[in-house]
């Protein structure tokens, strides 16, 4: 939290109403997204109860386990599950685009289009990564043997799991972060984990204000949880004696056909709410303009959509239990840097997002009030074309001479902070600049920032950051448990119980 | 110090009126060190107050309920672990924290003689527990549900007795059963991490009782026995947690939460929010009677409370406007200031700061600055 969001909280407090904290869309909205409510049973680490999926907002499917504890409804639930998203998936694996790599000496392809499947919320997010895990390593054939379809289900959300944890990523969305990114709402952020609240206060019922629609989005009787927990009280009151229902209807069929249409109906609407609610917000995020760096994100998320594709069709094993020591120190490195270019990349976008980083001086915007645009360095063998500008900010700079800095739209060229002077109507910064005007000793017109221009300097790159060094598998230290064995799922891992 | 005790504990009994006192568990009392700078909170608890109802009286009614899936799946898997006199729970300990246990006593202090008052179970509890320090008997002793007690804001509280007080070769450790996973050797943090507070109050009562009857309180180990189910079956898995760093903060927050006499020192004499019943079960006193009395005590609200305390309803409404209503770092990031207005006010610099605000004013101006700034062209 930064003063700025505060601050925007505080407002929103204030007129009751959201606020924007970005002026640009730092995720990508699929026009084919796949919205996936699940709500699962209380007190069961992995109990699907319910879902309602789909890809059309007019057109959900609705699955349900009419007992949470019969491990075969269960499966047919999986199975259920596994051929609607499935066919989702198998859906953008037509066209592909050629990719140049490695400067050109190499082609690949990606597919030009990827699955992206939005959930409400965290849990939500925990709960496909439970319920990869429940089945990623289930087998068709042997003991307990399930649909096929099942165990690819769970490699494919086992997949999207990780892949969420991956910082610029959009093929797994929780619905309520997408949307904390952009505004901010005049409750805290506890309150902002209700969809429902949190969506009162983005986009109000017409005729409600911000705080009423919010208010009334707290009673779990308009406004059911939006999931995978369920309200309490309708765990007690209604779905335990509709479940208690079914079970006694067992033998009966014309009974139990009407006691799983009771439950049907009971779920649908325990559902429902929070499935339009994801559709509303999804044309919320579809209207803010998109951010110029989204569309490589997820040209990154195809990408990784393509070789995991790739690999399962090679026939590519379930992902491990639990990652090897190596696997998962290089998996955290290449999340740390996916984390440090996403930041640079948003505040780059957005000047909202960069003014978090005027406010404590790692980044300043001011005008050019002096220039020496045909400064020729020749103090070395050769000499440079080396222009000096001087910014006049009023924000606190905290950047050191020396420091390397670049302005969003012109980040091929370096500056290199020269000197800071406090003057009365803020400081005064010398930058020399190198790069982005040609080769000759004077430059290109335009290339060098001309007098009365506004620009905006900060230290923040999104170059491409080398990985850290890391042993071979074969070559994993003892004090990290020494080499792994090679992690083949077992037959064990395939019978595993899931009660 | 006989007559102090009474008073106060008299004064407590008139707070809560003329219905019987709510009894503590080990959830309530880490909940309440949880935000030890609520005297509403202190008051209540010390006295007892059945803070549910007294916020369904306020038309308030606190968000929690629980689901009787929940309920049955926990109760199903304490009875698991337990059956047979606990064999499923000395197998873990054997095989999977490998304690050379030979033979294990059972000593279920649930109930003594047929029904028992909470002094004489708790009486109980200490003669067989202590009676187990001093002894050096090579057999290991499990005693379920006994009630132990902690002081809470200079009064004693009991403990709700959900745990198992484990005994092998004077060391005593505490085991605590939960039905949520462990999947893979992770569970879910929060979880965990309650589960980790819950069972230092544990500890800490157990250890205190030690002291008190004249034992080292090391002897109750820090490190306590976790049961869960593991991965998605029922079959149980034991864990060792360390609580240290939660006795640490236990402690540390026990002794600040301010006596409560200090406390109600400060309250009018006859406060009292009753709730006691007419034929019908209804409380005779209305909701604005009560609501009243209740704001004579002062609350410290923060967004955390919606999650373990009954009244937060009442205390959010009474918080709007703040700016730790919004957040305790919303609260700090707009540089302390307590009121909305006031921080909006000082931000768009139509509201003189004082002398302690002027450098709190000067950052919300600045990010007052570039939020419009920003916002002008977008929007």
């Amino acid at each position: 939290m930064s003063t700025l969001t505060a601050l925007a909280r505080a407002q929103a407090a204030s007129t009751a109403a959201a606020q924007p904290i970005a002026t640009l869309r730092h995720v990508h909205i699929s026009d084919r997204p796949l919205v996936f409510v699940p709500l699962m049973l209380a007190g069961e680490a992995n109990a699907p109860l319910a879902a309602m999926v789909g890809d059309r907002s007019a057109a959900p499917t609705l699955l349900v386990v009419p007992q949470p504890r019969n491990r075969d409804l269960r499966f047919t639930f999986a199975g259920e599950l596994a051929d609607l998203v499935i066919r989702y998936i198998d859906g953008f694996r037509g066209v592909t685009e050629a990719v140049q790599a490695n400067r050109g000496r190499e082609t690949r392809y990606r597919y030009v289009q990827a699955p992206q499947v939005l959930v409400p919320n965290p849990p939500g997010v925990r709960f496909v990564r439970l319920l990869g895990r429940s089945t990623r390593l289930r087998r068709s054939y042997g003991r307990y043997a399930v649909d096929p379809s099942v165990p690819l289900l769970g490699q494919w959300l086992t997949f999207l799991g990780e892949r969420a944890e991956h910082p610029g990523s959009s093929m797994l969305l929780a619905m309520t972060e997408a949307l904390g990114m952009h505004w901010a709402t005049g409750q805290s952020a506890v309150e902002d984990g209700n969809l429902a609240a949190l969506m009162g206060w983005i986009d109000p019922p017409a005729g409600l204000s911000a705080t009423v629609a919010a208010a009334a989005a707290e009673d779990p009787l308009t406004w059911p949880p939006a999931g995978p927990a369920t309200d309490p009280t309708f765990d007690n009151e209604v779905l335990a004696p509709a479940i208690a229902a079914y079970d006694r209807a067992a033998g009966d069929d014309g009974a139990q056909r009407r006691a799983l249409a009771a439950l049907e109906t009971a779920l649908a609407g325990q559902l429902r709410p929070t499935w339009d609610l994801m559709w509303r917000a999804v044309e919320q995020l579809r209207r803010l303009p998109e951010g110029s760096r989204v569309a490589s994100r997820w040209a990154a998320d195809r990408d990784a959509f393509t070789s995991y594709a790739t690999y399962l069709q090679e026939g590519g094993l379930p992902q491990p239990r639990r990652d090897s020591a190596v696997a998962a120190a290089i998996r955290l490195d290449r999340l740390e840097r996916a984390q440090a270019a996403y930041d640079a990349q948003r505040a780059l976008d957005d000047p909202l997002v960069m003014a978090e980083y005027r406010m404590v001086g790692e980044a300043f915007a001011g005008t050019v009030v002096a220039a020496v645009p045909d400064r020729v360095d020749s103090s070395g063998p050769k000499r440079k074309l080396r222009p000096h500008i001087t910014v006049l900010t009023r924000d606190p700079v905290r950047l050191e001479p020396g420091t390397s800095v670049v302005a969003p739209p012109r980040v091929q060229q370096r500056a290199q902070i020269v000197s800071l002077s406090p003057v009365e109507s803020g400081t005064e910064v010398v930058l020399e600049l190198s790069g982005g005007m040609g080769r000759a000793l004077t430059p290109a017109p335009g290339s060098v920032p001309a007098l009365g221009e506004d620009l905006c300097y900060s230290a923040l790159t999104e170059s491409y950051q080398p990985p850290g060094r890391f042993p071979l598998r074969e070559e994993t230290p003892w004090t990290h448990g020494g080499p792994p064995q090679e992690y083949v799922p077992s037959d064990d891992d395939a019978v595993e119980e899931w009660s | 110090m006989t007559s102090t005790v009474s008073t106060t504990e008299r004064r407590l009994d008139r707070i809560r009126g003329a219905v019987e006192a709510r009894a503590h568990n080990a959830r309530t009392i880490a909940a309440l060190t949880s935000n030890p700078g609520c005297a509403r909170r202190a008051v209540m608890d010390a006295a007892g107050v059945d803070k549910a109802r007294l916020a369904s009286h306020l038309g308030v009614p606190a968000p929690y309920g629980q689901s009787q899936f929940a309920i049955t799946r926990g109760n199903a898997f304490e009875a698991q672990v337990k059956a047979d006199g606990c064999a499923e729970l000395l197998r873990l300990l054997r095989e999977r924290l490998h304690l050379p246990i030979p033979e294990v006593a059972y000593d279920d202090l649930d109930e003594v003689g047929g029904n028992a008052s909470r002094e004489l179970r708790h009486a109980r509890s200490r003669a067989l527990l202590g009676r187990a320090a001093t002894g050096a008997e090579d057999a290991g002793t499990l005693f379920d549900h006994p009630l132990l007690r902690l002081a809470v804001g200079g009064r004693w509280v009991y403990l709700e007795p959900d745990l198992i007080a484990f005994q092998l070769a004077g060391t005593f450790r505490v085991v605590e059963i939960k039905s949520f996973a462990v999947v893979d050797g992770q569970a879910d943090g929060d979880s965990v991490a309650a589960a980790a507070v819950q069972s230092a109050v544990y500890v800490l009562a157990l250890r205190r009782l030690m002291r008190d009857l004249g034992h080292d309180p090391g002897v109750v180990s820090h490190d306590v026995v976790l049961v869960c189910p593991e991965n998605f079956a029922n079959r149980p898995v034991a864990v060792l947690l360390d609580v240290r760093k939660q006795l640490t903060v236990l402690e540390r927050q026990l002794s600040r939460l301010a006596r409560i006499d200090t406390i109600l020192d400060g309250l009018p004499a006859g406060l009292t929010v009753d709730l006691v019943a007419d034929e019908a079960g209804a409380p005779t006193r209305s909701a604005s009677e009560v609501a009243e009395a209740l704001r004579q005590v002062d609350a410290r609200y923060a967004p955390e409370c919606l999650a373990t305390c009954e009244l937060c309803y009442f205390c959010r409404d009474e918080a709007q406007g703040t700016t730790s209503a919004l957040g305790r770092t919303v609260r700090e990031e707009l540089g302390g200031v307590e009121l909305v207005d006031t921080a909006l006010g000082l931000a768009a610099g139509t509201l003189a700061p004082s002398d302690e605000q002027v450098e709190a004013a000067a950052v919300l101006r600045a990010a007052a600055r570039l939020r419009i700034e920003c916002l002008r062209g977008a929007a």
